[in-house]
């Protein structure tokens, strides 16, 4: 259990740091204006001359090949409600990094999402 | 409707053929030799490169839902995914799921509904990290 709660830890880092640093970069690259082929295509090299893109693609990659690891050790049915934890360390990083207002309601979801996935992970070793 | 029926097949397929993938590999050893192995294993391995491809699939039809229809429409059914997949742990991999996960499964689908109810915009478009 320990194992997996650790690598969920780190899965879920990966996770949220590669989707903060994504939506930051993405911010900084603003909108692409238009969906024409070619407006995409300087789209996409404005993107990728953005050092936070290029924080964000190893950490979505590492988080990618942790779940595939996450899913080697543990039950799908374990494996996938824990990766909801996203949701915890998401918003605490919207609220601190990306300075998002954090309703009352949404402080309650992340309550139940952490007593679920404790719930979830107890029983990962029946 | 369709494009979001689409969107719940190819991240519930998805998923299953990643665990069915990594069923077949076997449990990945923590150590740089079983992690290279491992590695090497899941690029050879077609369920993984099936499972990547219905997860592609996933993000495609959520861009174009999320284009059409409004986000409070389309978050819920991530939320139940949760439910959907646990369910087809039991039927397809034969998991033995106890009423302790099932609750914490509820929660979880609960908490993700609650968290999703926020408003898509908090802030203005200016970074504020910089």
């Amino acid at each position: 259990m320990i194992k997996v709660a650790l690598m969920l830890v780190f899965f879920i880092c990966c996770s949220t740091g590669g989707e903060i640093a994504m939506t930051h970069g993405m911010k900084q690259v603003g909108e692409p204006g238009s969906f024409r082929p070619l407006t995409m295509l300087r789209f996409i090299g404005t993107a990728m001359r953005n050092e936070w893109i290029w924080v964000a693609l190893p950490l979505l990659g590492a988080s990618f090949y942790s779940l595939l690891i996450l899913l080697s050790w543990a039950p799908l049915s374990v494996v996938i409600p824990a990766s909801a934890f996203n949701y915890v360390v998401g918003t605490f990083g919207a609220k601190y990094l990306l300075r998002e207002r954090v309703s009352v309601k949404r402080w309650m979801g992340v309550v139940m999402v952490c007593v679920g996935v404790a719930l979830v992970l107890l029983t990962s070793t029946n | 409707m369709c494009v979001v029926l689409v969107m719940v097949v190819c991240a519930n397929i998805g998923d299953l053929m990643l665990k069915l993938g990594m069923v077949q590999i076997g449990a990945v050893h923590i150590s740089v030799s079983g992690v290279w192995r491992a590695l090497l294993s899941t690029i050879h391995n077609g369920t993984i490169w099936l499972g990547i491809l219905f997860l592609i699939g996933f993000t495609l039809t959520y861009m174009t839902a999320v284009s059409w229809a409004d986000y409070s429409y389309v978050m819920p059914v991530g939320a139940f995914g949760y439910a959907i997949q646990t369910m087809l742990a039991v039927v397809v991999l034969r998991e033995a799921v106890t009423a302790q996960r099932w609750v914490g499964v509820v929660l979880i689908v609960t908490g993700v509904l609650l968290v999703g109810q926020t408003h898509p915009s908090t802030t203005s478009t200016k970074p504020v990290m910089s």
